[in-house]
C-alpha cells in the first residue's frame, strides 16, 4: 500500500525508540496515590468523597464540573487521607485526592476477565454514557474528554474516523507496545467508536517504522467481523501525530484556521484512547490505567521499560522501581522530547495522559547560546502549519498583536519544529507560545464582547 | 555657459518662490486650531514618554490634561508634584498633591534564602519562564530572576544583583512609572509611598503557601504566623491567605512588626539606626503586661 504523509513542513528527528522490544509490565501499587482533579482538558473535576471515606478500585471519586470535564475514579482501594492542593509535574498547585492504599479490591460491576468481547452494544446513547461514566479522555496528549469528541454537534457528520498510531515523537513506545499486545481489544474499541459515529469509514494510521504493528493490526482485522476498517501505513515524519497533520495525511483535506476536524468530516482518536473505550464499554472498566515508557538516551536498554501504571502513582515511585534516576540525566521529561514537559517535581503523580518518563543527557538537551537570525527560512520550511516562525518571533518582540493575528500565530500547534530546525538556536517556540496565548486571549475577549 | 547657469538659477528660484507661496496658502487654509496650552503643558513635562501616566506619551498626556476639567485622574508619576504644580498653574486647575512613590520588590528569595531545585535553560524571559512552569525553586510565587523588570525600566533604575539573583531598585532613579509592575508576571513589584526620608516598612514576600511549605521553599518567606498583625498597634497589617500585607497609608514606621517577624520577611529600609530587636521586644512586652493588668483591673471592677 502506498505510504502517505502530510503536505508541508515537518522534520525527521532520530527515531530513538530503544524500548520498543520491552514488553508491558504491570507496576505494583504504591503505598499512597495522589489523584489529580485536573487530568483532562477543561474544568477540574469536583471531589465527591470526603476525608476518611473508604474507597474501592474503580469507584467514582470526582465528578465533572462542566460540559468539558470528566469523571475521575479511584485507582486503588483504601482510605481518603486528604483533599487539597499538591504540586503537579511543573510545580503548580492542583487539587489532588490523597488515598492511602490498603489493597486492590475492585468496585462491583467491573469485568476483570481477560476474555475478548466482540459483540457491540446496540444503543449509541449507552456507549456514549459508558465512555463518559468511565472518565475516558483522549490519551494522545491533549486529554480532551472523549464522549464530547464522539458526539459531534448536530448538523456535522463524521465521514472518517482516524485512529492515531503514528507515535511520531522519538523515544515513546507505549502506543507501539499496546498495538502489539492488545491488538484485538483496540480494534473492538475502534469498531465501537465507528458505530457511535454512524458507521463511517475508519482508518488506522501507523508510521512505517512500526512494521510489526501494521502486520499485527492487519492480521487481527482479518480475524474480526468488522467492516470498513483498514490500516494505512504512513511515512515517518514529525509531527505526523498532530491532529491536522494526520487528517491531511490520511484524507488529503486541510482543516481551516480555528476550525475543528469535524468541519472536514474527520474525528481523530488516539490508539490508547481506543483501548480505553474498549475497556469502558465492554468491561465497564474506568480509565485508571495507562501505559508509560521509561526511557532515555542515558539509560541502558536493559533498564528501559514499558509499564502499565495506575493513575496517581508518584513519578518518583516509578523511577525508583525502574532502578532510580540515572546519574547522567540532565533533564527528565514527561511526554516526548519534542512536545513533552520538563518535570521540575518528580514527586508529582501520574495522570491519565502520562506517556513517559524520559531521561535526557546533557548533550541531548541543553540549549546552545542563541545568535542572531540570519533569515535562512529553515523554520518556515519546517513549520507544518505553514507559518513563518521568524516573523512571528519578530512581531512578538515588538508586541504587535494585530499583525500576529493576521499572521495566524493562533494556528501554531507548538510542535517545536521551528526551534529544532533553527541553526541560530533561537528559542522561537518559547517566544511564539507566549504571543499565541496573548492573541488567543484577545480573540476570546472579542468573541465574548461580540456575543453581548 | 554663463547663460545656462543664470537660466538654471532663475528657474529654480522662481520655482522655489511659487512652491513657497503654494505651501503658505495651503498652511493658512488648512490650519489646525490647537489649544496653545497643549504646547505649554508639554514643555513642562519631563519628556520621558514612558507611558507611566497611562497615556501614550507626554504629548498625549498634555492633550488629555487640557481637555479634562480637573486633574483628579491625571497625574505624571515621573514629574511628581513639582511638574504637576506647573501643569496646574498653566491650566488654572487645582492640584491634589500625591505622596511620592517608589517601586518595591516583594520577594526575599536570594540564592541563599531560596535554594534552587532545578535549572532553567529556556528563553531568558520571566514571561516565558512563568508560562512554562513554577520556577527553578520550590517557591511558586517568587522572583524568576530573568530580568523582565530591568528591561522594562526606561530610567535605568533597576538592575539585577548577581549575588542575590534579585532585581535592585535604585531609589534615586525610580520615578514610579509602573512599567516594571506591569512587566513582572509574578506581580512582585509594588508601588509604595516613598515615606518620610525614604523610610519604609514592607513585607518582602508574596508566598501564599502554608507556613511549613513556604518556610521549606525559602528561609525568608512570610509564613503567615500573624505575629506582626497581633503586634501592630496601628491596624496597618492584614493577614490574608497566609500572607501579611502592610498598608503604607496606616503604617507609622514603628518597626515593631519587623522586630517580631521570625523569618525576617518584613523589611525596614533607609532608617538612620539599625533595628534594635531586643529593645523593641522589651517595649512590646511591657505594653502587653500593662494591657493585661488593665484588663485584670477592669475585670475586678466589673466583678465588684
Amino acid at each position: 500500500m502506498r505510504k502517505l504523509t502530510f503536505s508541508i513542513g515537518g522534520i525527521h528527528p532520530a527515531d530513538s525508540k530503544f524500548s520498543r522490544d520491552c514488553a508491558i509490565e504491570t507496576l505494583p501499587l504504591p503505598q499512597t496515590v495522589y489523584v489529580s482533579m485536573a487530568q483532562h482538558l477543561g474544568a477540574p473535576a469536583t471531589p465527591v468523597v470526603a476525608v476518611g471515606d473508604k474507597v474501592k478500585t474503580g469507584q467514582v471519586i470526582a465528578e465533572p464540573a462542566g460540559f468539558i470535564s470528566a469523571f475521575v475514579h479511584s485507582p486503588a482501594s483504601g482510605t481518603v487521607k486528604s483533599i487539597g492542593p499538591r504540586a503537579d509535574i511543573v510545580g503548580r498547585p492542583v487539587n489532588h485526592i490523597e488515598i492511602a492504599v490498603e489493597g486492590d479490591e475492585w468496585a462491583e460491576g467491573i469485568d476483570l476477565s481477560p476474555e475478548l468481547i466482540t459483540a457491540l452494544p446496540e444503543s449509541r446513547e449507552e456507549i456514549l454514557d459508558r465512555v463518559k461514566k468511565c472518565g475516558v479522555v483522549g490519551l494522545g496528549g491533549a486529554t480532551f474528554p472523549t464522549h464530547v469528541k464522539l458526539n459531534p454537534a448536530p448538523g456535522s457528520k463524521a465521514e472518517c474516523l482516524i485512529i492515531n498510531g503514528a507515535e511520531c515523537e522519538p523515544f515513546l513506545t507505549s502506543d507501539y507496545r499496546i498495538m502489539l499486545e492488545r491488538t484485538k481489544e483496540i480494534l473492538v474499541g475502534v469498531a465501537i467508536m465507528q458505530k457511535v459515529l454512524g458507521g463511517c469509514k475508519s482508518v488506522i494510521g501507523i508510521e512505517e517504522n512500526k512494521p510489526e504493528a501494521i502486520e499485527a493490526m492487519n492480521k487481527a482485522l482479518a480475524e474480526l467481523p468488522y467492516v470498513n476498517i483498514h490500516v494505512q501505513p504512513l511515512k515517518k515524519r514529525y509531527p505526523q501525530g498532530g491532529e491536522k497533520q494526520l487528517i491531511d495525511a490520511v484524507m488529503g483535506r486541510q482543516v481551516g484556521s480555528g476550525a475543528l476536524p469535524i468541519s472536514v468530516g474527520a474525528v481523530v482518536q488516539n490508539m490508547a484512547t481506543a483501548l480505553a473505550v474498549y475497556e469502558a464499554v465492554q468491561k465497564n472498566k474506568p480509565l485508571i490505567t495507562n501505559t508509560l515508557t521509561v526511557t532515555g538516551d542515558c539509560l541502558p536498554v536493559e533498564r528501559q521499560h514499558n509499564y502499565l501504571f495506575r493513575i496517581g502513582t508518584p513519578l518518583s515511585f516509578i523511577a525508583q522501581y525502574a532502578g532510580g534516576v540515572p546519574e547522567e540525566a540532565a533533564k527528565i521529561i514527561s511526554g516526548g522530547p519534542m512536545m513533552g514537559k520538563a518535570i521540575s517535581n518528580l514527586d508529582a503523580a501520574c495522570v491519565k495522559g502520562s506517556s513517559s518518563i524520559l531521561y535526557l543527557s546533557r548533550e541531548a538537551t541543553l540549549r546552545k547560546p542563541a545568535s542572531a537570525c540570519i533569515r535562512c527560512g529553515r523554520c518556515a520550511d519546517a513549520c507544518p502549519m505553514g507559518l513563518e516562525p521568524f516573523l512571528l518571533k519578530r512581531l512578538s518582540t515588538a508586541e504587535d498583536f494585530d499583525a500576529l493575528e493576521k499572521n495566524a500565530v493562533q494556528d501554531c500547534i507548538e510542535c517545536g519544529c521551528c526551534l529544532y530546525s533553527c541553526p541560530a538556536n533561537i528559542p522561537l517556540l518559547d517566544i511564539i507560545r507566549q504571543s499565541k496565548a496573548k492573541v488567543m486571549g484577545i480573540m476570546r475577549a472579542r468573541a465574548a464582547a461580540a456575543k453581548k | 555657459m554663463t547663460d545656462t547657469i543664470i537660466l538654471t538659477v532663475v528657474i529654480l528660484s522662481a520655482l522655489g518662490l511659487v512652491l513657497a507661496l503654494v505651501l503658505f496658502l495651503v498652511a493658512k487654509k488648512f490650519k489646525v486650531e490647537e489649544d496653545p496650552r497643549i504646547d505649554d503643558v508639554e514643555k513642562a513635562m519631563p519628556g520621558a514618554n514612558c507611558g507611566g501616566c497611562g497615556f501614550a506619551g507626554c504629548r498625549a498626556f498634555a492633550d488629555a490634561a487640557v481637555k479634562a476639567e480637573n486633574l483628579d485622574n491625571i497625574y505624571c508619576p515621573v514629574g511628581g508634584n513639582e511638574v504637576m504644580k506647573k501643569v496646574a498653574g498653566i491650566l488654572g486647575y487645582e492640584l491634589k498633591e500625591k505622596a511620592p512613590m517608589v517601586a518595591v520588590l516583594r520577594c526575599n528569595g536570594s540564592c541563599e534564602n531560596r535554594p534552587k531545585t532545578n535549572t532553567y535553560d529556556g528563553a531568558l524571559s520571566c514571561q516565558v519562564k512563568a508560562a512554562l512552569y513554577s520556577g527553578d525553586t520550590a517557591c511558586t510565587y517568587g522572583c524568576l530572576g530573568c530580568g523582565d523588570c530591568v528591561a522594562a525600566c526606561s530610567f535605568g533604575a533597576l538592575s539585577m544583583d548577581p549575588k542575590t539573583g534579585l532585581p535592585v531598585v535604585d531609589e534615586s532613579k525610580c520615578t514610579a512609572c509602573g512599567a516594571c509592575v506591569k512587566a513582572c508576571p509574578k506581580q512582585l513589584i509594588e508601588l509604595r509611598n516613598k515615606g518620610p526620608r525614604s523610610m519604609r516598612v514592607y513585607v518582602s514576600c508574596r508566598n501564599k503557601d502554608k507556613g511549613p511549605v513556604a518556610k521549606k521553599a525559602c528561609a525568608a518567606a512570610c509564613i503567615g504566623c500573624g505575629l506582626c498583625v497581633k503586634t501592630c498597634t496601628h491596624g496597618a497589617i492584614v493577614l490574608e491567605s497566609n500572607l501579611a500585607y502592610i498598608d503604607f497609608e496606616k503604617c507609622k514606621l514603628c518597626r515593631e512588626c519587623e522586630a517580631v517577624c521570625p523569618t525576617g520577611a518584613i523589611h525596614g529600609v533607609n532608617f538612620p539606626k539599625p533595628l534594635d530587636k531586643e529593645l523593641i521586644k522589651q517595649r512590646i512586652a511591657e505594653r502587653n503586661r500593662k494591657a493585661k493588668e488593665a484588663a485584670a483591673a477592669a475585670k475586678e471592677v466589673n466583678n465588684a
